[in-house]
């Protein structure tokens, strides 16, 4: 950059930015979601554990519409089994997609209790992940998303230790973090998140908690509800309805 | 895809359920270098703060020598972090746009702030007489590195001289905080992370602060016995067992501090403690129990008592005093190798461990924290060729 570029660039940058102060404070949202006002939503996902068959299309088709790694060690989602045998003892596994990776059997007369969990980036209203950032790559949006800027992100990888819910992971490719944005580029075409909309059994729903007549509007009335780790005190929007205690 | 291949050993190894993203441990043996580097200069210059500020003169041989040490482990801290990185070329984010909030943003700042302001103007001010006197005898490169390094200074004269030592002082003074600051900072950036019950106790600065204190001394005692005889000094014994002594209870306040974590873990019994026992007697059952306590704290601990109570030959303690020393750097190094990566081997499903398969050749490797660990030593030993810590009449006469 020669001298007369770089005073170029300061008039630009200066004169820009005179601008953008006078903007009235959702102009930037305007030029950025166009028609979408993110201060009208704030999303959430509601989970039936009841209702959850394992199938692992949500998985398969996060991976898909987000390009995330076919290895099974990088998931945005996934579902974990639990069966609980009548001598108290717990196993856990993440359900696999491939034929390769058959579920362990159990003799049924020994089974308390089985179900599903999927699991995803719980959307806290109070992220660790946004606190330990160091340069504010990962950020909270008005709509209540936790997003991650992967032009940012310098790789430091704290905000996977500071995690509780182990949603993050570094991506092969980008060397940045990666974790579930409930589809955001959906949302702000009035599309659902993928995994909400190939669920077959609608064990995931997905909705905005602004508006009562949300499909998470309904879910939360209609059932009693669980987050995970609580005591952590990060506000989790992902809500459980019907999960055991034993899930962590 | 070479890594999904290592990964799908690593799935063999698991013990019992880990979230799936959890099977990589994100921070590797550099991780582990970085606070042990830390710990060092901190706790080298609270040795040569004791000199300054608190008057203990018989360690005066040490308090140049700790100096250089300090800066020779500072220079090297930031790079295990910044080879660490996914993407190392946008480190300068973190000075443009650093999240407050963010105990790893002030990384930096405290950094910057302990190199600058603290290690580098003290040394300056502690060496600016000797650097003018010895460019006037030295000629060549030697002559103009130190004119240079003096930054062309040319007063000797008593009054300034007298100003010189009085900054040192206070320098030293604002040192111990900033001292104390950067490595109770580093426990920190572990400690307050709630998701990680292994990491996440309000203990954690203290105990990487007193362990820092620990390494530190032992590291510049380990330095002195070896680099004096090389110069054809002699060692000072009585220095030696002052050192040895602040040693002995350095280790004793760190032990005491390990230990109430420990107990008071234990005591309360939390959510955690099945999965924490099983780390600890398990997967961490060789670096904890028997390099970190056993032989890094218990043993050096043990010798000291015995050369306290039997009145032994200088010859016999010296080698005591050695191997004290070096048993304590390999329990420090243990020690962080327990924070960290012991807080990345158990799941936060708290159902299941995972295991660290060191690289050896990557750029997170082994060879790489070698290098980054022995990479100090020969900075120090440029410091000490160009800034000699013993004039020659100190070396024969002590």
């Amino acid at each position: 950059m020669d001298r007369r570029d770089f005073l170029k660039n300061c008039c630009l940058l200066v004169t820009s930015a005179a601008v953008a102060g006078r903007l009235p404070a959702d102009a930037w949202a305007k030029t950025i979601y166009k028609d979408y006002n993110p201060a009208k939503h704030l999303y959430g996902m509601g989970i039936d554990i009841s209702k959850c068959i394992g199938c692992g299309r949500c998985m398969q088709g996060c991976k898909t519409e987000n390009n995330v790694p076919a290895d099974p060690y990088y998931f945005r989602t996934w579902v974990e089994r639990y069966v609980i045998k009548t001598d108290k003892s717990v196993t856990v596994k993440t359900i696999s997609t491939t034929v390769d990776d058959p579920a362990e059997v159990f003799v049924e007369k020994d089974i308390l209790r089985s179900f599903f969990v999927p699991k995803l980036c719980n959307q806290c209203d109070h992220p660790p992940c946004v606190q330990v950032c160091p340069v504010g790559a990962t950020y909270k949006t008005v709509d209540g998303v936790t997003l991650m800027d992967e032009k940012r992100c310098i790789g430091c990888r704290y905000c996977i230790q500071a995690c509780p819910y182990g949603v993050r992971y570094l991506h092969p490719v980008t060397r940045v973090a990666d974790k579930c944005t409930f589809c955001y580029h959906r949302l702000v075409r009035g599309l659902l998140p993928v995994c909400v909309e190939v669920c077959p059994k609608q064990a995931r729903l997905f909705g905005d908690m602004k508006s009562f007549a949300s499909p998470l509007g309904r879910f939360t009335r209609m059932n009693k509800i669980h987050v995970l780790k609580p005591s952590l005190n990060t506000d989790p929007k992902v809500y459980y309805a019907n999960l055991d205690g034993e899930v962590n | 895809m070479e890594a999904a291949h290592g990964f799908m050993e690593l799935s063999q190894q698991v013990i019992g359920f880990i979230y799936p993203n959890e099977i990589e441990i994100h921070w590797s043996i550099l991780i582990v270098v970085y606070p042990y580097i830390t710990g060092l200069v901190a706790g080298a210059f609270i040795l040569a703060s004791l000199v300054k500020v608190f008057n203990v003169k018989e360690l005066q041989p040490t308090y140049r020598l700790a100096l250089l040490t300090a800066l020779a482990f500072l220079l090297i801290a930031p790079l295990p972090l910044q080879l660490h990185l996914g993407r190392p070329e946008r480190s300068y984010e973190m000075f443009m746009t650093p999240n407050p909030a963010s105990a790893m943003a002030m990384f930096g700042f405290v950094y910057l702030w302990y190199l600058m302001l603290v290690l580098l103007l003290e040394i300056w001010f502690e060496y600016r007489r000797d650097m003018i006197v010895w460019s006037k005898e030295s000629t060549g490169v030697r002559k103009w590195a130190l004119k240079i390094l003096s930054l062309f200074s040319t007063d000797v004269s008593e009054k300034a001289v007298a100003f010189d030592k009085k900054t040192v002082k206070v320098i030293t003074i604002i040192g111990i905080p900033s001292a104390f600051l950067l490595h109770g900072y580093v426990g920190f950036i572990f400690g307050s992370i709630k998701a990680n019950p292994w990491w996440s106790s309000v203990m954690m600065p203290v105990v990487f602060l007193f362990s820092a204190i620990v390494s530190g001394i032992a590291i510049v005692m380990l330095l002195y016995m070896i680099i004096i005889p090389m110069r054809g000094g002699k060692i000072d014994m009585k220095c030696l067992d002052r050192v040895a002594s602040f040693l002995f209870y350095a280790v004793i306040v760190d032990f005491s501090i390990e230990a109430l974590d420990f107990i008071h873990r234990l005591y309360e019994s939390e959510e955690s403690i099945k999965i924490l026992s099983q780390l600890v007697s398990t997967k961490l059952f060789m670096s904890l129990v028997i390099l970190q306590i056993l032989l890094g704290m218990l043993l050096p601990l043990a010798v000291m008592v015995a050369i306290k109570i039997f009145k032994l030959q200088d010859d016999l303690r010296k080698l005591l005093y050695f191997v004290c020393a070096l048993l304590i750097q390999l329990g420090i190094f243990s020690t962080r190798w327990n924070v960290v990566i012991g807080g990345q081997l158990f799941s936060k499903s708290f159902r299941g461990l995972t295991t660290y398969k060191m690289e050896l050749m990557g750029i997170e490797g082994l060879l790489v924290a070698l290098v980054l660990l022995i990479a100090p030593f020969v900075i120090l030993a440029v410091l000490i060729k160009l800034l000699p810590p013993w004039k020659k009449e100190e070396l024969a006469g002590s």
